[in-house]
Order: C-alpha cells, then structure tokens, then sequence
C-alpha cells in the first residue's frame, strides 16, 4: 500500500473478492478482444484502402445481412455470459449464511456507528472474526449514505426509513478501507473509517472487554421504559398483538395480505403503527416517530428477536409463555460460539428488498 | 438508383457567392436576436453551448487541481463538493443535451432535407431564449454562492440537508427542459413535414434519423424530469412529504423518478453524436454506408430500450434482486444497437479510399474512446461486478469515455467537418490535426487512470482520499491539462480562420448530400437557390466523379 507503487487490484479480503476479479478477468479479455479487433481493423483499412488519388472510385456498398446477424449474435452471447456471471455473484451476495453473525449499522452526517449483538460499541470502526459470515443490518439518521468495503468487493446503500443488508466473510486478518460511497455532504469524504479483521481469539479478547449490556438487554429496557409491555404482553388490559416469536412469523394483515415480520416491518410498525395492521387489532397504538433513535430501534427489533418461543430443532420451548419482560438469556451471549439468534424460518430471506418479502399471501 | 432521372441543370457558383448569405443578410443585433433563420440560431447555440462547456471546463479543472493531492487543501470541502456538482450540471444540461441537437442539428436538419427552414422558426428561437433563461437561473446560481448536490439531486439531502441554492438551479433546469422539449417537436414536425420531393424515409442521411429519435426521447423524458424536479423544490420549500423520510416520503422513488429521464437523456447526448458520426465516415471512406436500416433501426432501439434500464443505476440502492435481474439483462440488449453501429462504422471503411482529414480523425478517436466507453458500460451491467465499482471512479471514467470520448469527439469532428459550410472558411489543417492528437491523448491520460483508481475502490465525488490512490490522479490531472490546452487551441484556431481563415469552396471535402451539393458555402438565407428533388439513396460516393471540381457547380433541382 506505498503510494509510490501503483496497483491494480484491491486486496482480496472475503469470499467475494477473487469472484468479482475473475469475472473482472473475463470482462476485461472480451472488451480487450473487441478492441484491439476494431481499432485493429480500422488501422488496417485505413492502410489498405488510403486514398491515392482522386480517380480512386469504391464500388457501391452491399449490405451483407448474414454478417449483420454475426455481429449482433455473437455479441450477445457474450455478454449473456456476463449477465448470468454478474447475476450469480450478486445472488451469493444477497443470500447471508443462516449462521451469519448479526452487526448493526447505523450511518449519519458524517460517521458510521456500529453496534454488535453484545452490545459492544465503535465509531468507524467495525472489528470481525476472519472465516465468519457476517451480516449487516445497516440504516441511516439523515442522508443516504453507503458501506462500502472495497478489500471484501461489496457495498449496499444505507437509506434514512429502511433497513438494507449486507453480509461477507473475510478471509485474510488486517485492516481494511471503510469508505462511505454514495455523497452526503460536506465531510462525505471524511465518512471513512476501517474494518479490522481478526483471528477468532484475539477477536474474543477483543470483545470481551466489553461491559455494555447486551443489545437486546438494552431493548428489553426499552420495552419497559417506552411502554411497549403495558400492550403487548400476556397479562395486560389492553391488548396489542403477541409479540412472542414475532421475528421472522408470516401476520395477517387486516386487508388480508401477509408480510413476513422482519426488521422493515417491525420498524414501520413502531414508527407509523397504523400502516399495516395485524388482523383483529384496532388503530389504537401511537407513533414512536421521534420518540427514539435509530440505534434504540435497532436494540428493540434485536429484543423482539429474542421472543421465539421454539427452537428449532428439538423444539423445546426454551422460554415460558410469560417470557416477555424476562431475561432472555441464551441467544445474546457474546460470541464465541454465535448461535443463530433467530429460527431459519426468519433468516430466510434476509436482503432488503428480496422478492419474498413483497409477495401477497399464497 | 433511381430510374427517372431529371436533368439538372447546374448553376455557376461564382456569380452565386458573391451574393449575400444568411451571414451577410443582417449586421445588426437585432438581426441576430430577433432571427427566425435556423442558421444563425445555430451559430446562437454555438455560442452559448460553448461558453457553457468552457465554464463547466474551469469547474472540473479546479476539481482536477484539488484531487492531485491526498488532502482537501485547496478548497474547503464545501466548496469542492460545489465545484462537482456546477460542473456536472453546466456539462450535462447546458453543453451534452442541447451541443449536437441545438447546434448541428438546428444547422443541418433544414438542409440536410432540402428544406427553407424548420417548420417553426418562431418556436425554434424560443427554444433558444427558453435555454438562455435556464442557464441564467444556473449562473445566478454560481454566482450566489452555488449548489451542492450533486447534478443527481439525490434525497433525501437536496431536500432536507443541504443548505445551498437548490431551488433556483433546479428551477433553472425545469425553465430549460422546456427547450429541449420545444426543439425536438419542432424536428419532429420539420421531419415528417418538410422534406424535399423525392427525399423518402430510407433515402434520409442516418444524422437525420438520429435527430429523430433524439426528439422523441427529449419529448417523452424531458417533463419526467421536470416534475420529479419540481416535487423536490416543492418538499424543500413547503415540507410536503416526498420523498424525506422524516415527512413519510420515499428517497428511493426519487432515484427512480430521476433515471426514468436520465438514463434515456445518455441518448439525447449520444444518438445525435452517432449521427455525425455516419456523414464524417462515409465523406471520407467514400463509400455508401454499409447497413444503412441496421443502424437506421438501431436508432429506434435506443429510443425503445433507453425508457427500460434506468434500474441498473440502482442496484445497491435496494431494489429486489429480481428487478436488478431484469434491469441488468435489458442494460445487455441495449448495448447490442451501440455495437450495431460501431460495426456498420467499421464496416463502411472496407474498399474504400479513406483521407485522413481532421474530421475523419475525430471519427477514429470517436470509434476508440466510444469502444472502450460502451464496453465499459457491459462490465457495470454486470450485477455482481457494479456491487464493488458502483459510485466509484470506475463509473467516472466509464460515463466520460462515452460522453466527451464519444460525444464531444462527434460534436468537433461534426464542427470540422461542417465549418466550411457555416461560414465559409478553413480552419489550418495541421494545427486542427495537432489539436485532435492534444485532445486525444490528454482525453486518455485523464481518464483511463480513473477506471484504475475505481476498481481499487475510490469513490467518486471525495475531496481527500487515502495516499495510495495519489499517483494515478496525479496522472489523471496532468492528462486534463493537455485535455483543457487541446480544448483552447481549437477555440482560438476556429475564431482564427473566421478572419483569416482561407475560402472554403461550397464542396470542400466532396461530400454528397443536399446541404453540399445543392447550395453555396455559406448557404443563403432560404437555404438553397431552387427546391431539390432526390433522386438518389444517400451517400452515393460510387456514382461521383471525384476527379472534378466539387466547388463550380450547385446542383439546382435533382
């Protein structure tokens, strides 16, 4: 990385890197074929047929349609290699592992704030564990900003209202460019920051220097403190939704439609309660719009994840029924050995805007 | 090729060109402001687009001076973020749109159809009048302390967070969308209205179909722009929730708003550039042009498909992953007409007796730089490749190479190869030939380090950077000084041979074509001395006799 050097790869530092550069590799050859064909072509006509005197006379042009095709289908075979090539990483890109470690993300003017599952918190700074897939839940408190890590090759834009994910796995331990890629005002270019990847025990130290509560302790507070428990929970005189394993449950709606509980709708559903109503509930609830911060919304979303009454493989009720206002405790140890926080059903379709999420009821 | 001949009956030109021209009907102000003569609107919009792209020149040049170092230490980042943001907008709105179709167009398309002028000249000098209020609103703009959006005006920031002259500019691109909008109908109505007898639909030279559909393009797209534009003034200045979040809007659906025009708008700057591209090339291959409805349709394409890929400026602005599919397939057909062309350009080079005058070099730096840039457009279709380049200086070079490598290239070899029949006078030969390898060579120093710069990961629009990226744009900056010298030695030479230039003869290059064959240089005010009539398909090098004198005779009739 000296700046007398000029390089011409990023460094490959997860999963994706050495996809995207080899098909990098490929894009490059076929324009350099395409290129150097042409050019080469119009050097050599311009040689053969230069102008010698005014008494050369070309024939007339024919148009030669079995050539014309030429030109256009093998072109588009090509580049139909392109597009299934392109497609199939961005597929990868958008499909987090469902043992994906959770980091939350939350952009503003001009500063990226990360908070990890253990309530662990940096500034442009996010450290993670090498040979880990790690999944970002990424949001913003002003402008639209974007994550952007060119060693791992992905990035996501981080939009004010909405949750937009990303997930890697870094493959080399050191310490990589954060930048923020999509402009957001005067210090857009000092919206940087680095993430530093770290071998699994020196990550574990790392984090376990931590005091903070965890995440969803702290939403578990908020549960209490804002008043979510005085509806939603069992014992309570008026009555909201049950929000025991609500993460990832497939509501009813009141216009008949179902939408897939994850963290777009559990924000909307806190911020503008009225939009999509649970079937069977009034309008009663009000707004939480400017009542709390993005990182406190994040903290409850993470609390509502710990309300999954079943586990998924032995099916054992790990939380009694009257859990709400408990301590959940096993899913948000630190990380040692990061546990699926939620059941497969809601880590399912995790990108922002994947098609699943927006489709009507079966 | 067509079997009733009529005899023509040429007429000396001598006798002619003594007589006034649309140069010489009128010496006054008022002549020129107040004139409804396609001709000297033109020569209005040469003046003006120029001064706009010498303006949007100084921008990115200062730009260029504050990227050589790591640090932002010439200009506050405020004012860095501002010089990118007038730059882009002076250069897409005020030189890109209006260069080919306002100047050129507005010269030739009467004349290319054997026409007296367009069908409505009073509407066509409102277009211009429209346009300079536009740019007035912008330079009250910059004087007032600027912009700092970005030309892309993205929400929820214009709205919401920045505190600059949002409203005024954005009024001013709403007043000159107006223009583009009013000239292309009145190319719309001049096309089907007004061609000469004889002139069907596939004898029309290729620029002519260009200009089409570049009309319905700017009709169709233009009042998109203009309302989504309006909501965003209306959001910063009233509070009405848009596209803020905080006011329940969608910032998303501006995007989407926004590149419903912009991205059709790529072909209001490039389709009129092919277009030239086809006269210059078959002038100096003398050769017809080969595939003439392969690129005559070509041209329909971009119309149909430019109005369906704007999703692939979205892709990590999160769509579903299927819509990204869809946008990313559909972005690979419509680079199949641009590889069309390209083709067909090449093609009509083979068996031919190629000169290499200073317009046909601007061909072959068009054919280069236009290459790379549109390739370069395949590998951002490529979903998972624009994940890592998107918003970075890959995009910068790409969107670069093919609007100054390709526009601007067809614009000046468009310029060269038509000066003598605007005014009259050859510009040196040698010293444009010179200025043509400057402008290619810095073109590519400036901008080939970027594609570079990008793949590493800069993204665009950072007033500092990390130091590793510093040697290449360095490089970039050099190569836009001997760009921006490139650029002036061609101004100062073109005014040069206004005075001194030497006289250029009505056929200079012995081109065919109505507007070379059958008037003087410079054309007179009604534009030809007696209605054409065609007889022939366009570009009929074969059945020239080049051995003689292209300058004696106007062709009057067939």
């Amino acid at each position: 990385m000296q700046s007398s050097t000029v390089q011409f790869l990023p460094e490959q530092a997860s999963s994706f890197a050495l996809q995207v550069d080899l098909l990098y590799l490929y894009l490059t050859a076929v324009s350099a074929f395409f290129t150097i064909g042409i050019v080469g072509f119009i050097i050599f006509f311009s040689i053969k047929y230069r102008r010698r005197s005014d008494a050369d006379r070309p024939p007339m042009t024919v148009s030669n349609l079995l050539l014309e095709i030429t030109w256009i289908v093998v072109p588009l075979a090509l580049s139909f290699v392109m597009f299934i090539w392109g497609a199939a990483i961005f597929f990868k890109m958008a499909s987090p592992p469902k043992e994906s470690m959770d980091v939350y993300v939350t952009g503003k003017q001009w500063m990226w704030k990360i908070q990890h599952v253990n309530g662990h918190r940096e500034i442009n700074e996010l450290h993670v564990p090498v040979g880990k897939p790690v999944r970002l839940t990424m949001t913003s408190e002003d402008v639209i900003h974007s994550f952007f890590i060119p060693a791992f090759r992905i990035k996501a834009d981080v939009i004010p209202g909405s949750y937009s994910k990303l997930w890697f796995e870094a493959t080399k331990p050191g310490k990589y460019h954060l930048f923020c890629a999509e402009y957001c005002g005067t210090k857009h270019s000092g919206m940087i920051g680095s993430i530093i990847v770290m071998e699994q025990r020196d990550y574990d130290a790392w984090l376990g220097n931590t005091k903070d509560s965890s995440l969803a302790e702290a939403g578990q507070k908020l549960f209490k403190t804002m008043g979510c428990v005085s509806c939603h929970s069992a014992d309570s005189d008026i009555k909201g939704p049950n929000l025991e394993g609500i993460y990832g449950k497939q509501v009813r709606l009141q216009d008949g439609s179902v939408i897939t509980a994850e963290e777009r709708y559990l924000r909307e559903s806190l911020l503008a309660p009225n939009a999509k109503l649970t079937e069977g509930f009034t309008a009663n609830m009000p707004s939480y719009q400017g009542l709390m911060t993005e990182e406190q919304i994040l903290q409850l979303i993470s609390y509502m994840r710990t309300l999954t009454p079943v586990t998924t493989n032995t099916g054992l009720k790990t939380l009694p029924t009257t859990a709400l206002g408990q301590t959940p405790k096993p899913e948000v140890t630190p990380v040692q050995t990061p546990k699926p926080v939620t059941t497969p059903t809601a880590t399912e379709n995790k990108l922002s805007g994947s098609p699943k999420k927006s489709e009507p009821a079966k | 090729m067509s079997a009733h001949v009529i005899e023509s009956k040429p007429l000396v030109v001598e006798h002619k060109e003594e007589q006034e021209n649309y140069l010489t009907a009128g010496y006054t102000l008022k002549s020129w402001f107040l004139t409804l003569d396609h001709k000297r609107i033109a020569i209005l919009y040469l003046l003006s687009v120029t001064t706009m792209f010498f303006v949007g020149g100084i921008f990115a040049s200062l730009m260029r001076l504050e990227l050589m170092t790591p640090q932002s230490d010439l200009f506050e980042p405020d004012n860095f973020n501002k010089l990118f943001t007038m730059h882009g907008i002076v250069m897409v709105f005020f030189f890109i749109i209006p260069a080919v179709p306002g100047v050129l167009g507005n010269f030739l398309l009467p004349l290319m159809i054997g026409a007296k002028d367009v069908a409505f000249p009073r509407l066509n000098l409102l277009s211009w009048y429209v346009y300079i209020v536009g740019a007035a609103f912008t330079m009250f703009t910059i004087v007032s302390g600027g912009v700092d959006t970005g030309w892309t005006f993205y929400t929820p920031y214009s709205t919401s967070s920045s505190q600059t002259h949002v409203v005024p500019v954005v009024l001013g691109l709403f007043i000159t969308g107006f223009s583009s909008i009013l000239t292309g109908l009145n190319f719309m109505v001049t096309i089907h209205r007004m061609r000469a007898p004889g002139l069907s639909w596939f004898r029309l030279p290729l620029m002519v179909w260009s200009i089409y559909a570049t009309s319905i393009i700017q009709i169709l797209g233009t009042p998109v722009i203009a309302v989504t534009l309006m909501m965003a003034a209306l959001e910063k200045v009233l509070r009405i929730g848009i596209f803020d979040p905080n006011l329940g809007g969608d910032p998303v659906l501006f995007q989407h708003l926004f590149w419903f025009y912009s991205h059709p708008a790529v072909y209001i700057m490039i389709v009129p550039g092919m277009g030239v591209i086809n006269e210059v090339v078959t002038c100096f291959s003398r050769r017809s042009i080969f595939g003439y409805r392969a690129i005559a349709f070509a041209n329909v394409g971009f119309v149909v498909f430019s109005f369906v890929v704007w999703g692939h400026h979205m892709i990590v602005a999160g769509q579903s992953v299927y819509s990204a599919l869809i946008f990313s397939i559909l972005s690979y057909l419509v680079g199949i007409f641009s590889a069309i062309k390209v083709f067909n350009w090449t093609a009509t080079m083979y068996k031919g007796s190629i000169s290499f005058d200073t317009p046909m070099l601007y061909v072959f730096g068009f054919q280069g730089l236009f290459l790379i840039g549109g390739l370069t457009g395949l590998f951002l279709a490529a979903l998972g490749f624009d994940v890592h380049v998107h918003d970075t200086y890959f995009v910068v070079a790409h969107f670069h190479y093919v609007m100054v490598g390709g526009l601007v290239m067809a614009f000046l070899a468009g310029i060269h190869f038509w000066w003598p029949k605007m005014f009259g006078k050859k510009y040196p030969e040698s010293i444009a030939k010179f200025a043509m390898i400057l402008v290619f060579a810095g073109f590519n120093l400036t901008f080939f380090p970027q594609f570079i710069l990008g793949y590493l990961g800069m993204p665009r629009r950072y007033a500092s950077y990390p130091d590793e990226f510093q040697v290449l744009n360095v490089m970039s900056t050099a190569g836009g000084s001997v760009l921006g010298l490139g650029f002036l030695l061609i101004a100062a030479y073109m005014v040069w041979s206004l005075v001194f230039g030497k006289k250029a003869g009505m056929n200079p290059w012995k081109a065919t074509g109505l507007e070379w064959e059958h008037t003087t240089s410079p054309p007179p005010t009604e534009n030809f001395y007696e209605t054409p009539i065609v007889n022939e398909d366009p570009y009929n090098y074969a059945n020239r006799d080049f051995t003689k004198d292209f300058n004696k005779e106007v062709k009057l009739g067939a």
